[in-house]
Protein backbone atom coordinates (compact mmCIF):
# COMPACT_ATOMS: atom_id res chain seq x y z
CA UNK A 1 0.00 0.00 0.00
CA UNK A 2 1.05 3.34 -0.48
CA UNK A 3 0.90 6.21 1.02
CA UNK A 4 0.75 9.96 1.16
CA UNK A 5 1.74 11.28 4.48
CA UNK A 6 0.99 14.62 6.20
CA UNK A 7 2.11 14.78 9.75
CA UNK A 8 -0.44 17.63 11.56
CA UNK A 9 1.86 17.98 14.80
CA UNK A 10 5.87 18.95 15.21
CA UNK A 11 8.32 20.72 17.11
CA UNK A 12 11.67 22.48 16.70
CA UNK A 13 12.10 21.24 20.03
CA UNK A 14 13.62 17.48 20.77
CA UNK A 15 15.38 17.82 17.85
CA UNK A 16 19.29 18.22 16.94
CA UNK A 17 20.44 21.67 15.94
CA UNK A 18 21.63 25.26 16.84
CA UNK A 19 19.46 26.72 14.64
CA UNK A 20 15.23 26.43 13.67
CA UNK A 21 16.34 25.83 9.57
CA UNK A 22 18.98 23.11 11.61
CA UNK A 23 16.36 21.57 13.35
CA UNK A 24 13.70 21.51 10.59
CA UNK A 25 16.30 19.96 8.26
CA UNK A 26 17.33 17.35 10.78
CA UNK A 27 13.39 16.41 11.54
CA UNK A 28 12.69 16.31 7.32
CA UNK A 29 15.47 13.62 7.68
CA UNK A 30 13.54 11.58 9.58
CA UNK A 31 10.59 12.16 8.39
CA UNK A 32 12.05 11.36 4.57
CA UNK A 33 13.22 8.16 5.80
CA UNK A 34 9.42 6.86 6.73
CA UNK A 35 7.81 8.60 3.87
CA UNK A 36 6.47 11.88 5.62
CA UNK A 37 6.10 13.92 2.76
CA UNK A 38 4.74 17.56 5.17
CA UNK A 39 5.13 18.72 8.55
CA UNK A 40 2.86 21.35 10.62
CA UNK A 41 5.57 23.17 12.59
CA UNK A 42 4.85 24.98 15.59
CA UNK A 43 6.26 26.61 18.67
CA UNK A 44 10.24 27.77 18.66
CA UNK A 45 13.53 26.24 20.31
CA UNK A 46 11.93 27.04 23.78
CA UNK A 47 8.90 26.90 25.26
CA UNK A 48 7.53 28.39 28.23
CA UNK A 49 3.69 27.65 29.26
CA UNK A 50 3.05 31.30 29.52
CA UNK A 51 4.56 32.89 26.81
CA UNK A 52 5.00 36.70 26.91
CA UNK A 53 3.99 38.74 24.17
CA UNK A 54 8.09 38.95 23.09
CA UNK A 55 8.34 35.68 23.62
CA UNK A 56 5.64 34.41 20.97
CA UNK A 57 7.45 37.20 18.84
CA UNK A 58 10.16 34.93 18.92
CA UNK A 59 9.38 31.50 19.44
CA UNK A 60 6.86 32.46 15.58
CA UNK A 61 9.97 34.15 14.28
CA UNK A 62 11.84 30.57 14.71
CA UNK A 63 8.89 29.01 13.05
CA UNK A 64 8.83 31.26 10.43
CA UNK A 65 12.70 30.91 9.71
CA UNK A 66 12.62 27.56 9.33
CA UNK A 67 9.32 27.12 6.97
CA UNK A 68 11.16 29.89 4.68
CA UNK A 69 13.98 27.29 4.27
CA UNK A 70 11.66 24.52 3.31
CA UNK A 71 8.39 26.24 1.81
CA UNK A 72 7.69 22.82 0.36
CA UNK A 73 7.36 20.96 3.29
CA UNK A 74 6.67 22.57 6.12
CA UNK A 75 3.39 24.70 7.56
CA UNK A 76 3.86 26.90 10.35
CA UNK A 77 1.28 27.24 12.69
CA UNK A 78 1.31 30.76 14.88
CA UNK A 79 1.95 30.14 18.91
CA UNK A 80 -0.76 32.26 20.51
CA UNK A 81 -0.91 33.00 24.43
CA UNK A 82 -4.88 34.11 25.02
CA UNK A 83 -3.42 35.58 28.42
CA UNK A 84 -2.57 38.79 26.18
CA UNK A 85 -5.37 38.87 23.53
CA UNK A 86 -4.25 41.98 21.47
CA UNK A 87 -0.57 40.51 21.51
CA UNK A 88 -2.16 37.53 19.93
CA UNK A 89 -4.36 38.95 17.44
CA UNK A 90 -1.16 41.06 16.46
CA UNK A 91 0.85 38.38 15.73
CA UNK A 92 -1.95 36.09 14.38
CA UNK A 93 -2.19 38.92 11.77
CA UNK A 94 1.36 39.05 11.28
CA UNK A 95 2.11 35.26 10.79
CA UNK A 96 -0.57 34.44 9.00
CA UNK A 97 -2.79 37.33 7.44
CA UNK A 98 0.48 38.80 6.10
CA UNK A 99 2.59 35.74 6.59
CA UNK A 100 2.69 32.42 5.00
CA UNK A 101 1.25 30.32 8.72
CA UNK A 102 -1.95 28.74 8.17
CA UNK A 103 -3.03 27.77 11.44
CA UNK A 104 -3.12 28.20 15.28
CA UNK A 105 -1.72 26.25 18.12
CA UNK A 106 -2.73 26.93 21.37
CA UNK A 107 -0.91 25.07 24.41
CA UNK A 108 -1.55 25.41 28.04
CA UNK A 109 -1.53 29.72 28.84
CA UNK A 110 -5.43 29.38 29.28
CA UNK A 111 -8.07 26.50 29.66
CA UNK A 112 -9.15 27.07 26.18
CA UNK A 113 -13.15 26.95 27.48
CA UNK A 114 -12.71 31.10 28.68
CA UNK A 115 -14.32 33.80 27.27
CA UNK A 116 -10.92 35.01 26.40
CA UNK A 117 -10.15 33.05 23.58
CA UNK A 118 -13.67 33.96 21.83
CA UNK A 119 -11.86 36.82 19.44
CA UNK A 120 -8.78 34.83 18.82
CA UNK A 121 -10.82 31.76 17.37
CA UNK A 122 -12.90 34.31 15.42
CA UNK A 123 -10.08 36.10 13.74
CA UNK A 124 -8.69 32.78 13.35
CA UNK A 125 -12.31 32.07 11.82
CA UNK A 126 -12.14 34.83 9.30
CA UNK A 127 -8.17 34.13 8.11
CA UNK A 128 -9.75 30.40 7.42
CA UNK A 129 -7.07 28.81 10.20
CA UNK A 130 -7.57 25.62 12.01
CA UNK A 131 -7.18 26.13 15.56
CA UNK A 132 -5.15 23.26 17.11
CA UNK A 133 -5.85 23.32 21.08
CA UNK A 134 -3.66 20.91 23.51
CA UNK A 135 -6.02 18.63 25.22
CA UNK A 136 -5.08 16.37 28.07
CA UNK A 137 -7.00 14.58 30.94
CA UNK A 138 -4.49 14.08 33.52
CA UNK A 139 -5.26 11.68 36.30
CA UNK A 140 -2.14 13.51 38.25
CA UNK A 141 -3.64 16.82 37.42
CA UNK A 142 -3.71 18.89 34.90
CA UNK A 143 -1.34 22.17 34.69
CA UNK A 144 -3.69 25.35 35.80
CA UNK A 145 -3.85 27.14 31.95
CA UNK A 146 -4.40 23.28 30.49
CA UNK A 147 -7.32 22.46 28.60
CA UNK A 148 -9.37 19.08 28.96
CA UNK A 149 -11.02 18.16 26.07
CA UNK A 150 -14.46 18.84 27.10
CA UNK A 151 -13.23 22.50 27.69
CA UNK A 152 -12.31 22.31 23.76
CA UNK A 153 -16.10 21.12 23.53
CA UNK A 154 -17.69 23.67 25.05
CA UNK A 155 -15.15 25.92 22.96
CA UNK A 156 -16.38 24.77 19.83
CA UNK A 157 -20.05 24.61 20.77
CA UNK A 158 -19.73 28.32 20.64
CA UNK A 159 -17.71 28.95 17.44
CA UNK A 160 -19.77 25.93 15.27
CA UNK A 161 -18.09 27.53 11.92
CA UNK A 162 -14.25 27.56 13.47
CA UNK A 163 -12.80 24.70 12.96
CA UNK A 164 -10.89 23.03 16.01
CA UNK A 165 -7.82 20.12 16.26
CA UNK A 166 -7.91 18.20 19.25
CA UNK A 167 -4.38 18.00 19.98
CA UNK A 168 -3.35 14.39 21.22
CA UNK A 169 -7.52 13.31 21.48
CA UNK A 170 -7.91 14.44 24.86
CA UNK A 171 -4.43 12.33 26.23
CA UNK A 172 -6.85 10.41 28.09
CA UNK A 173 -8.11 9.14 24.45
CA UNK A 174 -10.63 7.14 26.12
CA UNK A 175 -12.56 9.82 27.67
CA UNK A 176 -11.54 12.51 25.09
CA UNK A 177 -13.22 10.93 21.90
CA UNK A 178 -16.11 10.89 23.78
CA UNK A 179 -16.27 15.00 25.06
CA UNK A 180 -15.38 15.58 21.37
CA UNK A 181 -17.78 13.37 19.46
CA UNK A 182 -20.54 15.39 19.52
CA UNK A 183 -19.02 18.87 18.24
CA UNK A 184 -18.34 18.19 14.39
CA UNK A 185 -16.06 20.84 13.53
CA UNK A 186 -13.09 19.14 16.17
CA UNK A 187 -10.97 16.75 14.65
CA UNK A 188 -9.40 14.01 17.01
CA UNK A 189 -5.21 14.40 16.30
CA UNK A 190 -3.91 11.30 17.51
CA UNK A 191 -0.28 12.55 18.51
CA UNK A 192 1.71 12.59 21.77
CA UNK A 193 0.61 9.44 23.63
CA UNK A 194 2.37 5.79 23.36
CA UNK A 195 1.00 3.80 20.63
CA UNK A 196 -1.45 2.52 22.69
CA UNK A 197 -3.25 -0.31 20.36
CA UNK A 198 -7.09 0.41 19.47
CA UNK A 199 -6.84 4.17 19.74
CA UNK A 200 -7.60 4.62 16.34
CA UNK A 201 -10.56 1.95 15.84
CA UNK A 202 -12.05 3.84 18.74
CA UNK A 203 -11.20 7.51 17.01
CA UNK A 204 -13.24 6.13 13.79
CA UNK A 205 -15.48 4.09 15.52
CA UNK A 206 -16.87 6.84 17.38
CA UNK A 207 -16.22 9.87 15.24
CA UNK A 208 -15.62 8.77 11.85
CA UNK A 209 -12.74 8.41 9.60
CA UNK A 210 -13.21 11.72 8.05
CA UNK A 211 -12.71 13.33 11.69
CA UNK A 212 -9.06 12.19 13.08
CA UNK A 213 -5.86 13.37 11.80
CA UNK A 214 -2.41 12.05 12.04
CA UNK A 215 0.56 14.04 13.83
CA UNK A 216 3.16 12.88 16.00
CA UNK A 217 4.46 15.75 17.89
CA UNK A 218 7.93 15.03 16.94
CA UNK A 219 11.03 15.51 17.96
CA UNK A 220 9.70 14.89 21.29
CA UNK A 221 7.85 11.61 19.95
CA UNK A 222 9.12 9.43 17.51
CA UNK A 223 7.80 9.61 14.55
CA UNK A 224 7.50 5.98 13.77
CA UNK A 225 5.98 5.31 16.88
CA UNK A 226 2.96 7.72 16.39
CA UNK A 227 2.39 6.49 12.53
CA UNK A 228 1.94 3.10 13.87
CA UNK A 229 -1.33 3.71 15.45
CA UNK A 230 -2.53 4.16 12.11
CA UNK A 231 -0.80 2.08 9.67
CA UNK A 232 -1.37 -1.01 12.89
CA UNK A 233 -4.68 0.08 12.91
CA UNK A 234 -7.67 -2.04 11.94
CA UNK A 235 -9.06 0.26 10.05
CA UNK A 236 -10.03 -0.14 5.90
CA UNK A 237 -7.58 1.50 3.44
CA UNK A 238 -9.24 4.65 2.79
CA UNK A 239 -9.75 5.10 6.67
CA UNK A 240 -6.18 5.14 6.64
CA UNK A 241 -5.24 7.59 3.42
CA UNK A 242 -8.13 9.92 4.90
CA UNK A 243 -6.37 10.14 8.51
CA UNK A 244 -2.92 10.03 7.07
CA UNK A 245 -3.02 12.91 4.73
CA UNK A 246 -6.66 13.53 2.97
CA UNK A 247 -8.14 14.91 6.06
CA UNK A 248 -5.65 17.47 6.67
CA UNK A 249 -5.31 18.81 2.91
CA UNK A 250 -9.02 19.31 3.10
CA UNK A 251 -8.73 21.20 6.15
CA UNK A 252 -5.81 23.42 5.00
CA UNK A 253 -7.05 23.49 1.63
CA UNK A 254 -9.05 26.99 1.75
CA UNK A 255 -6.71 28.91 3.58
CA UNK A 256 -3.50 27.49 1.20
CA UNK A 257 -5.90 27.77 -1.79
CA UNK A 258 -6.44 31.45 -0.46
CA UNK A 259 -2.83 32.05 -0.20
CA UNK A 260 -2.14 30.91 -3.59
CA UNK A 261 -0.63 27.39 -2.92
CA UNK A 262 -2.15 24.32 -5.03
CA UNK A 263 -2.28 21.12 -3.32
CA UNK B 1 4.84 25.55 -4.89
CA UNK B 2 4.20 21.76 -3.83
CA UNK B 3 6.60 19.48 -3.92
CA UNK B 4 5.74 15.47 -5.09
CA UNK B 5 4.16 13.50 -2.44
CA UNK B 6 6.12 11.08 -0.95
CA UNK B 7 3.93 7.91 -0.93
CA UNK B 8 4.76 5.32 2.07
CA UNK B 9 4.38 1.47 1.18
CA UNK B 10 3.47 -1.09 3.84
CA UNK B 11 4.77 -4.55 2.82
CA UNK B 12 3.55 -7.55 3.72
CA UNK B 13 5.01 -7.91 6.57
CA UNK B 14 3.71 -4.16 7.87
CA UNK B 15 7.04 -2.80 7.42
CA UNK B 16 7.44 1.06 5.72
CA UNK B 17 8.99 1.28 2.49
CA UNK B 18 9.58 4.15 0.27
CA UNK B 19 7.85 3.49 -2.59
CA UNK B 20 8.91 4.12 -6.59
CA UNK B 21 8.60 7.05 -7.63
CA UNK B 22 8.82 8.46 -4.17
CA UNK B 23 10.19 12.45 -3.93
CA UNK B 24 13.87 12.50 -4.13
CA UNK B 25 14.11 13.37 -0.21
CA UNK B 26 12.64 10.04 0.31
CA UNK B 27 14.86 8.36 -2.92
CA UNK B 28 17.38 9.86 -0.68
CA UNK B 29 16.97 7.85 2.35
CA UNK B 30 18.20 4.24 3.21
CA UNK B 31 17.82 1.66 0.30
CA UNK B 32 14.44 -0.06 1.37
CA UNK B 33 16.31 -3.71 0.17
CA UNK B 34 18.12 -2.99 3.81
CA UNK B 35 14.97 -1.55 5.69
CA UNK B 36 14.85 -4.08 9.19
CA UNK B 37 10.87 -5.47 7.39
CA UNK B 38 12.11 -6.89 3.94
CA UNK B 39 15.37 -9.20 4.73
CA UNK B 40 15.76 -9.11 8.67
CA UNK B 41 13.73 -11.24 11.08
CA UNK B 42 12.25 -10.14 14.53
CA UNK B 43 13.13 -11.40 18.04
CA UNK B 44 10.37 -9.66 20.39
CA UNK B 45 11.29 -9.98 24.11
CA UNK B 46 7.96 -7.98 25.25
CA UNK B 47 5.12 -9.65 24.39
CA UNK B 48 1.74 -10.16 26.76
CA UNK B 49 -0.73 -13.34 26.73
CA UNK B 50 -4.61 -13.10 28.45
CA UNK B 51 -6.11 -9.41 29.20
CA UNK B 52 -5.11 -6.64 30.39
CA UNK B 53 -7.62 -5.27 32.85
CA UNK B 54 -8.69 -2.12 31.79
CA UNK B 55 -9.73 -2.22 28.26
CA UNK B 56 -9.51 -5.14 25.22
CA UNK B 57 -6.83 -4.65 22.30
CA UNK B 58 -7.41 -5.49 18.72
CA UNK B 59 -4.73 -8.74 19.56
CA UNK B 60 -5.17 -9.58 22.93
CA UNK B 61 -6.13 -13.33 21.88
CA UNK B 62 -3.60 -15.45 21.65
CA UNK B 63 -4.29 -16.83 18.16
CA UNK B 64 -4.57 -12.60 16.88
CA UNK B 65 -1.63 -12.05 18.45
CA UNK B 66 0.58 -14.94 17.02
CA UNK B 67 -1.27 -14.17 13.58
CA UNK B 68 0.21 -11.00 14.13
CA UNK B 69 3.86 -11.37 14.98
CA UNK B 70 3.93 -13.67 12.08
CA UNK B 71 2.67 -11.41 9.39
CA UNK B 72 5.74 -9.19 10.67
CA UNK B 73 8.10 -11.60 10.14
CA UNK B 74 8.91 -12.60 14.04
CA UNK B 75 10.07 -15.45 14.60
CA UNK B 76 10.21 -16.13 18.38
CA UNK B 77 8.56 -13.88 20.93
CA UNK B 78 9.30 -14.10 24.75
CA UNK B 79 5.79 -13.88 26.31
CA UNK B 80 4.87 -13.14 29.62
CA UNK B 81 1.24 -12.61 31.18
CA UNK B 82 -1.13 -10.07 32.33
CA UNK B 83 -2.11 -12.06 34.94
CA UNK B 84 1.39 -11.97 36.52
CA UNK B 85 0.34 -8.79 37.96
CA UNK B 86 -2.68 -8.76 40.38
CA UNK B 87 -2.91 -13.03 40.20
CA UNK B 88 -2.11 -14.02 43.39
CA UNK B 89 -2.21 -17.70 42.24
CA UNK B 90 0.96 -17.21 39.75
CA UNK B 91 1.61 -21.02 39.60
CA UNK B 92 -1.93 -21.01 37.95
CA UNK B 93 -1.23 -18.42 35.99
CA UNK B 94 2.13 -18.97 34.70
CA UNK B 95 0.67 -23.10 33.85
CA UNK B 96 -1.73 -21.12 31.48
CA UNK B 97 0.64 -19.22 30.41
CA UNK B 98 3.00 -22.07 29.22
CA UNK B 99 0.21 -23.96 27.71
CA UNK B 100 -1.31 -21.03 25.55
CA UNK B 101 1.78 -20.55 24.22
CA UNK B 102 2.06 -24.30 23.50
CA UNK B 103 -0.95 -24.52 21.25
CA UNK B 104 -0.91 -21.14 20.06
CA UNK B 105 2.34 -20.67 19.03
CA UNK B 106 4.86 -23.51 19.31
CA UNK B 107 8.05 -22.51 17.69
CA UNK B 108 7.36 -18.77 18.03
CA UNK B 109 6.18 -18.13 21.49
CA UNK B 110 8.71 -18.43 24.01
CA UNK B 111 6.74 -18.40 27.90
CA UNK B 112 8.27 -16.57 30.79
CA UNK B 113 7.02 -16.81 33.97
CA UNK B 114 6.12 -14.40 37.03
CA UNK B 115 7.47 -14.95 40.18
CA UNK B 116 6.17 -12.37 43.38
CA UNK B 117 9.23 -12.98 46.14
CA UNK B 118 6.62 -11.71 48.52
CA UNK B 119 4.41 -14.60 48.19
CA UNK B 120 5.27 -17.59 50.53
CA UNK B 121 7.60 -20.88 49.31
CA UNK B 122 7.99 -18.71 45.99
CA UNK B 123 10.96 -20.33 45.24
CA UNK B 124 8.63 -23.21 44.54
CA UNK B 125 7.20 -21.30 41.36
CA UNK B 126 10.27 -20.45 40.57
CA UNK B 127 11.19 -24.16 40.39
CA UNK B 128 8.19 -25.11 38.44
CA UNK B 129 8.99 -22.22 35.83
CA UNK B 130 12.21 -23.76 35.12
CA UNK B 131 11.19 -27.75 35.90
CA UNK B 132 8.19 -28.21 34.81
CA UNK B 133 7.81 -25.28 32.29
CA UNK B 134 10.87 -25.16 30.66
CA UNK B 135 10.99 -21.10 30.94
CA UNK B 136 13.80 -19.73 30.01
CA UNK B 137 13.25 -16.58 32.27
CA UNK B 138 11.55 -15.15 34.66
CA UNK B 139 9.37 -11.77 34.49
CA UNK B 140 8.94 -9.45 37.70
CA UNK B 141 6.85 -6.57 38.26
CA UNK B 142 7.92 -5.08 41.53
CA UNK B 143 5.48 -2.24 41.73
CA UNK B 144 2.64 -4.20 40.49
CA UNK B 145 3.60 -6.67 43.50
CA UNK B 146 4.90 -4.17 46.34
CA UNK B 147 8.51 -4.47 47.12
CA UNK B 148 11.58 -2.09 46.30
CA UNK B 149 14.68 -3.34 44.19
CA UNK B 150 16.45 -3.05 47.56
CA UNK B 151 13.97 -6.10 49.42
CA UNK B 152 16.21 -8.96 50.47
CA UNK B 153 14.14 -11.21 48.66
CA UNK B 154 14.34 -9.27 45.43
CA UNK B 155 18.01 -10.14 45.79
CA UNK B 156 17.61 -13.72 46.68
CA UNK B 157 15.47 -13.87 43.79
CA UNK B 158 18.31 -12.63 41.35
CA UNK B 159 20.56 -14.89 43.11
CA UNK B 160 18.54 -18.24 42.50
CA UNK B 161 17.50 -17.18 38.70
CA UNK B 162 21.36 -16.32 38.34
CA UNK B 163 21.88 -19.69 39.75
CA UNK B 164 19.82 -21.63 37.39
CA UNK B 165 20.84 -19.51 34.06
CA UNK B 166 17.35 -17.72 33.77
CA UNK B 167 17.22 -14.54 32.12
CA UNK B 168 15.20 -12.20 34.49
CA UNK B 169 13.08 -9.53 32.37
CA UNK B 170 12.08 -6.36 34.78
CA UNK B 171 9.41 -4.54 34.05
CA UNK B 172 9.43 -0.94 35.29
CA UNK B 173 5.93 0.67 34.01
CA UNK B 174 2.88 -0.97 32.55
CA UNK B 175 1.65 2.49 31.31
CA UNK B 176 1.66 6.20 31.20
CA UNK B 177 1.34 7.08 34.49
CA UNK B 178 -0.83 10.36 33.46
CA UNK B 179 -3.50 7.98 31.91
CA UNK B 180 -3.88 5.19 34.84
CA UNK B 181 -7.28 4.39 35.90
CA UNK B 182 -7.99 6.05 39.17
CA UNK B 183 -8.18 2.83 40.90
CA UNK B 184 -4.82 1.51 39.73
CA UNK B 185 -1.99 4.06 39.31
CA UNK B 186 0.84 2.30 39.79
CA UNK B 187 4.52 4.23 40.02
CA UNK B 188 7.14 3.34 37.97
CA UNK B 189 10.13 1.29 39.39
CA UNK B 190 12.51 2.76 41.25
CA UNK B 191 15.74 1.46 39.97
CA UNK B 192 18.01 3.09 42.02
CA UNK B 193 18.94 0.41 43.93
CA UNK B 194 19.61 -1.91 41.03
CA UNK B 195 23.54 -1.27 39.51
CA UNK B 196 24.76 -2.64 43.59
CA UNK B 197 22.51 -5.62 43.71
CA UNK B 198 23.48 -6.48 39.85
CA UNK B 199 27.08 -6.02 40.63
CA UNK B 200 26.61 -9.12 43.40
CA UNK B 201 25.39 -11.63 40.70
CA UNK B 202 28.16 -11.55 38.15
CA UNK B 203 26.30 -14.28 36.28
CA UNK B 204 22.74 -12.51 36.25
CA UNK B 205 21.45 -11.75 32.64
CA UNK B 206 18.67 -8.84 33.33
CA UNK B 207 16.77 -7.16 30.49
CA UNK B 208 14.97 -3.94 31.66
CA UNK B 209 11.43 -4.07 30.12
CA UNK B 210 9.69 -1.11 29.46
CA UNK B 211 12.26 1.52 30.97
CA UNK B 212 12.25 4.05 28.31
CA UNK B 213 9.92 5.99 29.75
CA UNK B 214 11.70 6.92 33.52
CA UNK B 215 14.89 5.60 33.77
CA UNK B 216 17.12 8.37 31.61
CA UNK B 217 20.39 7.60 29.29
CA UNK B 218 23.06 8.26 31.58
CA UNK B 219 21.56 6.38 34.41
CA UNK B 220 20.92 3.05 32.17
CA UNK B 221 24.30 3.87 30.88
CA UNK B 222 25.38 2.79 34.18
CA UNK B 223 23.11 -0.28 35.10
CA UNK B 224 24.78 -1.63 31.70
CA UNK B 225 27.94 -0.66 33.17
CA UNK B 226 27.43 -2.80 36.29
CA UNK B 227 26.82 -6.09 34.81
CA UNK B 228 24.79 -8.14 31.99
CA UNK B 229 21.92 -5.75 31.67
CA UNK B 230 20.00 -5.06 28.57
CA UNK B 231 16.66 -3.06 27.40
CA UNK B 232 13.94 -3.33 25.36
CA UNK B 233 12.53 -0.49 23.07
CA UNK B 234 8.88 -0.15 23.18
CA UNK B 235 8.84 2.74 25.21
CA UNK B 236 11.66 4.59 23.30
CA UNK B 237 10.88 8.01 22.27
CA UNK B 238 11.67 10.87 20.45
CA UNK B 239 12.35 11.45 16.93
CA UNK B 240 15.55 9.73 16.10
CA UNK B 241 15.51 7.89 19.68
CA UNK B 242 17.37 4.66 18.70
CA UNK B 243 20.15 6.39 17.10
CA UNK B 244 20.88 8.18 20.61
CA UNK B 245 20.16 5.07 22.66
CA UNK B 246 22.76 3.14 20.28
CA UNK B 247 25.17 6.17 20.90
CA UNK B 248 24.94 5.83 24.59
CA UNK B 249 24.74 2.07 25.24
CA UNK B 250 26.63 -0.71 23.49
CA UNK B 251 24.64 -1.69 20.75
CA UNK B 252 24.57 -5.21 21.56
CA UNK B 253 22.51 -4.69 25.22
CA UNK B 254 19.64 -3.31 22.99
CA UNK B 255 17.07 -5.66 22.10
CA UNK B 256 13.89 -5.37 20.07
CA UNK B 257 10.75 -5.14 22.21
CA UNK B 258 7.32 -4.12 20.22
CA UNK B 259 5.02 -4.56 23.94
CA UNK B 260 2.11 -6.19 21.98
CA UNK B 261 -0.04 -6.57 21.91
CA UNK B 262 -0.56 -3.50 24.33
CA UNK B 263 1.06 -1.12 21.87
CA UNK B 264 0.83 -1.49 18.36
CA UNK B 265 3.66 -3.55 16.65
CA UNK B 266 4.71 -1.28 13.99
CA UNK B 267 5.35 1.70 16.95
CA UNK B 268 8.89 -0.16 17.59
CA UNK B 269 9.79 -2.10 14.09
CA UNK B 270 9.33 2.09 12.82
CA UNK B 271 11.81 3.10 15.20
CA UNK B 272 14.74 0.89 13.36
CA UNK B 273 13.71 2.60 9.97
CA UNK B 274 13.23 6.14 11.38
CA UNK B 275 17.03 6.47 12.76
CA UNK B 276 19.81 5.88 10.49
CA UNK B 277 22.09 2.48 12.08
CA UNK B 278 24.25 0.51 10.29
CA UNK B 279 22.67 -2.67 8.87
CA UNK B 280 24.74 -4.87 11.17
CA UNK B 281 23.63 -2.59 14.02
CA UNK B 282 19.59 -3.09 12.71
CA UNK B 283 20.23 -6.34 12.42
CA UNK B 284 21.72 -7.28 16.22
CA UNK B 285 18.87 -5.32 17.91
CA UNK B 286 16.14 -6.85 15.75
CA UNK B 287 16.95 -10.29 16.26
CA UNK B 288 20.65 -11.35 16.92
CA UNK B 289 21.15 -9.98 20.64
CA UNK B 290 18.21 -11.45 21.86
CA UNK B 291 19.09 -14.89 20.21
CA UNK B 292 22.51 -14.31 21.37
CA UNK B 293 21.03 -13.93 25.10
CA UNK B 294 18.71 -16.77 25.32
CA UNK B 295 21.76 -19.03 23.90
CA UNK B 296 23.21 -17.98 27.35
CA UNK B 297 26.92 -17.49 28.15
Amino acid sequence: MSYEIWDAHTHLSGVAGNTPEERLEKLLRYADRLGISRLCVFMGMRWSYDPSPAELRQQNDEVLRAVKRFPDRAFGFVYLNPRHTQASLDELNRCVRDGPMVGVKLWVAVRCHEAVLDPIVRRATELLAPVLQHTWLKITGNLPGESTPMDLAALAARHPQATFIAAHSGGDWEVGLRAIRPCPNVWAELCGGDPVAGVTEMAVRELGAGRVLYGSDAGGRSLASQLAKVLGARIDEPAKRRILAGNLKAILRPILESKGIRI
Amino acid sequence: MTRPVSPLRVGRRGFLQAAAGASAAVAAGPDPGQLPGNRQEWVDVNVYLSRWPMRRYPNDQPAALVACLREHGVVQAWAGTFEGLLHKDLAGANARLAEECRQHGPGLLVPIGSVNPLLPDWPEDLRRCVEVHRMPGIRLHPNYHGYGLDHPEFARLLGLAAERGLVVQLVVIMEDERMMHPLMRVPPVDVAPLAAMVKRFADLRLVLVNAMRTVREAALAALVRAGQVYVEIAMLEGVGGLERLAAALPAERILFGSFSPMFYFEAAAGKLQESELPAHQRRAIAAENAKALLAGP
